[in-house]
């Protein structure tokens, strides 16, 4: 009896938390706080008082360290994980908003909307290293799954500026729709995938080919087409569906990634930006800018299955791989 | 002068030569607007409106090197003696077949008729007269800048969703005042709200600045707005700028003043910063020196409308760019939160309406709740269905 005792102890404590136990962390732009929340528990684990005004954020690869862009402290914050502390900062240049990672690790791309650059920072040596001119308010910062290429999209000139990162130099201007403010990739490098807020739109381009090989658009009973406006864009892994966050119309809609038609629109909380699934991919975690809180989206079932009060204006969110 | 031909050249300069580039020359006309004004901070500056039309040149310029085009500005001011028909004549055979236009309705609409003559596009970035959406209306004027109308129903619903529909409405002498209470009239009736009384403040000239500052203000302000029954906000109405900037502080009872004064309605204003505006407020102030204005912003406005056309039509052809800027595909990103486009029955620029008391944003028009079937901007100003106008 003792022995089966000590066991079930023993299990209890082992298995106590299931695989899935992932922490996301969510950047208050107003709050100026990061929520860090635990997935399995979906709920907030921390509060982490951070420098002013931050929205884009991102992990390393190993998840050691959270770079944070202080929009209103002009430098990006590394935030160690460990430790839950400030460490340094990074000179980003003034009101740092979205950044991107080399696959490598070493270098930081961060757009520099001021000065319509933008610029390479050394993580490392924590130091400015570089910078590429760009079109008008660049914003929106995506990198190739094989590092050759970066993606840059200006909001008023309303372009992807595709970068060859070897040379440093623009390969290629793609006009998209008004006000492009996100980019990312599929994770097979095939396409690239950038929301227009103010046209409405994702564009689909091919990299290869360098030209938009698809719209989608969006269209909500009920709803104007200028509330529609995406913003963040998850793919999952294996290329199947697509997340896109629309803004002010407070929802998720769910694309199938290949015929690219809209299956679904989930109603999250108001005001939604930036989206990331926890690296098993059965959930989505929205930040919803004006309702305070995070939706979670339960990924097999299309489903929103709560919602987690954070700080003020959640902005970005990303998950820590374990 | 010699300074503003400088900023044009190195405008020129800063481009990379390249063999086939588009130019595209825009004119800005604009006219000089009075300096009796009840606050000095309202003096308008010496570049007023131009300065707008550059930054979006500078904007158009660095889209520009990416689309090997290249956009210049071309200033003329007139003083009021000038002949508008020499001016734009002139700036047509410079070149500019786009022009920004800071004119009075008049003005405007003879300046049209030039235009009409030799392929060129007006931008109207001031003139808020309704006839010239309405019964006046041109083909080759754009209006980028607000109406009489588009203002009033923004600050309305706005009165309406706060519960303030009891108005007491004191109007200046100027014509332009009869039109905007005739606005806000319309606006009242549309919206359920209810003007309680007229009142009517005599211009009576003179001039508006003196040594003896406030005294006699705030016993005549008093006098004017006592005895009046049962109001929730006083409605200043007053273009151009004669007494109501004297309302707020100093009514009979403690009451608000929205209108010309207080909460005003506007297209643009200094302290906007949503919906990353303070981008371009800042890139405003780094190179002007100033904050931007309601009219600097419908010329920088302008500007990117062109921009946006040539750039998606690679033309620099007036048709070609005005059959785009009225196409579906069409829609501009101006700081506002939504994507603007163009009325087509009247070539209005469709906007939401800032309500502004010059040191915030205090909302945005159309408030939540006014419904429409295509747009909710079109609750504001004019309908399709109620328009008179007929393009020519």
């Amino acid at each position: 009896m003792k022995k089966l005792l000590l066991i079930l102890i023993f299990s209890a404590s082992t298995f106590a938390s299931p695989a899935a136990a992932y922490l996301a962390y969510v950047s208050n732009e107003k709050g100026n706080t990061i929520s860090i929340l635990d997935t399995d528990k979906l709920d907030v684990v921390a509060t982490i008082k951070v420098g002013r005004r931050p929205r884009g954020i991102e992990l390393n690869k190993n998840g050691s360290e959270l770079y944070i862009c202080a929009g209103d402290d002009d430098a990006i914050q590394v935030f160690d994980t460990q430790a839950q502390k400030i460490t340094g900062k990074l000179p980003s240049g003034p009101d740092p908003e979205l950044l991107t990672l080399s696959p490598d690790g070493e270098t930081i791309y961060v757009s520099n909307e001021n000065d319509n650059l933008v610029t390479l920072i050394d993580i490392k040596r924590k130091d400015q290293i570089g910078d590429i001119p760009v079109g008008v308010e660049p914003e929106g910062m995506a990198i190739s799954p094989d590092g050759k290429l970066l993606v840059n999209t200006s909001e008023t000139t309303n372009m992807a500026h595709l970068i060859d990162t070897k040379t440093k130099t623009i390969i290629a201007n793609i006009l998209v729709d008004n006000r492009p403010r996100f980019a990312t990739f599929k994770h097979d490098g095939s396409e690239l995938w950038v929301s227009s807020e103010v046209g409405g739109t994702i564009s689909v381009i091919d990299p290869e080919k360098k030209i938009i090989k698809q719209k989608i658009s969006f269209d909500i009973p009920g709803m104007s087409k200028e509330a529609i406006q995406p913003i963040g864009v998850s793919i999952t892994r294996d290329g199947a569906r697509a997340f896109v966050a629309l803004g002010p119309a407070n929802r998720v809609a769910v694309i199938n990634a290949q015929t690219k038609e809209v299956e679904k629109y989930l109603l999250v909380g108001q005001r939604v930006w930036h989206l990331a699934f926890t690296p098993d991919e059965k959930y989505l975690l929205t930040a919803n800018g004006v309702s305070n809180d995070v939706s979670i989206i339960d990924v097999a079932n299309l489903k929103v299955v709560k919602s987690i009060p954070v700080g003020a204006f959640p902005w970005g969110v990303v998950v820590a791989p374990q | 002068m010699k300074r503003l031909s400088a900023i044009l050249w190195l405008l020129l300069a800063a481009l990379p030569a390249y063999a086939q580039t588009l130019t595209i020359k825009v004119g800005v006309l604009r006219q000089t607007h009075s300096r009796e004004t009840l606050s000095i901070l309202d003096l308008p500056a010496m570049d007023d409106g131009l300065a707008g039309a550059l930054l979006g040149a500078v904007d158009n310029n660095t889209t520009g090197k990416f689309t090997q085009q290249n956009y210049e500005v071309i200033d003329s001011k007139l003083d009021q003696e000038a002949d508008v028909a020499k001016e734009i004549d002139a700036l047509i055979d410079k070149g500019a077949h786009f022009i920004i236009a800071d004119l009075s309705a008049q003005n405007l609409l003879d300046a049209s008729a030039i235009a009409k003559k030799r392929d060129t596009i007006l931008f109207n970035i001031s003139a808020p007269d309704v006839n010239l959406r309405e019964e006046d209306c041109r083909a080759n004027i754009i209006h980028v800048a607000p109406d009489r109308a588009m203002l009033a129903d923004g600050l309305a619903q706005y009165l309406i969703w706060k519960q303030w529909r009891r108005w007491l409405l004191i109007k200046g002498s100027h014509p332009e005042d009869d039109a905007l209470a005739q606005a806000y009239r319309r606006a009242a009736k549309k919206f359920g709200a209810k003007i309680i009384e007229e009142r009517l403040y005599q211009d009576t000239g003179g001039g508006r600045r003196s040594d003896s500052g406030s005294v006699q203000t705030q016993r005549q302000m008093p006098t004017l707005t006592q005895n009046a029954a049962a109001y929730d906000v006083l409605l200043a109405v007053d273009e151009n700028n004669v007494f109501a900037a004297y309302l707020p502080f100093r009514t009979w009872e403690p009451k608000l003043v929205v209108g010309s004064a207080g909460l005003y309605p506007t297209n643009w204003d200094a302290a906007h910063e949503q919906w990353g505006a303070h981008q371009l407020q800042n890139r405003f102030i780094a190179n002007y020196h100033r904050p931007m204005n309601a009219r600097d912003n419908a010329a920088w406005l302008a500007m990117r409308v062109i921009g946006e056309a040539a750039v998606r039509t690679q033309s620099n052809r007036p048709a070609d760019l005005l059959t785009y800027i009225l196409g579906k595909d069409f829609s501009i990103a101006a700081f506002k939160g939504v994507r603007l486009t163009i009325r087509s029955w009247n070539q209005q620029l469709r906007q939401p309406i800032l309500l502004s008391d010059g040191r915030m944003t205090i909302s945005v028009s159309p408030q939540e709740g006014f419904l429409h079937q295509t747009s909710e901007l079109d609750t504001l100003g004019y309908d399709q269905p109620e328009t008179k106008c007929r393009l020519q």
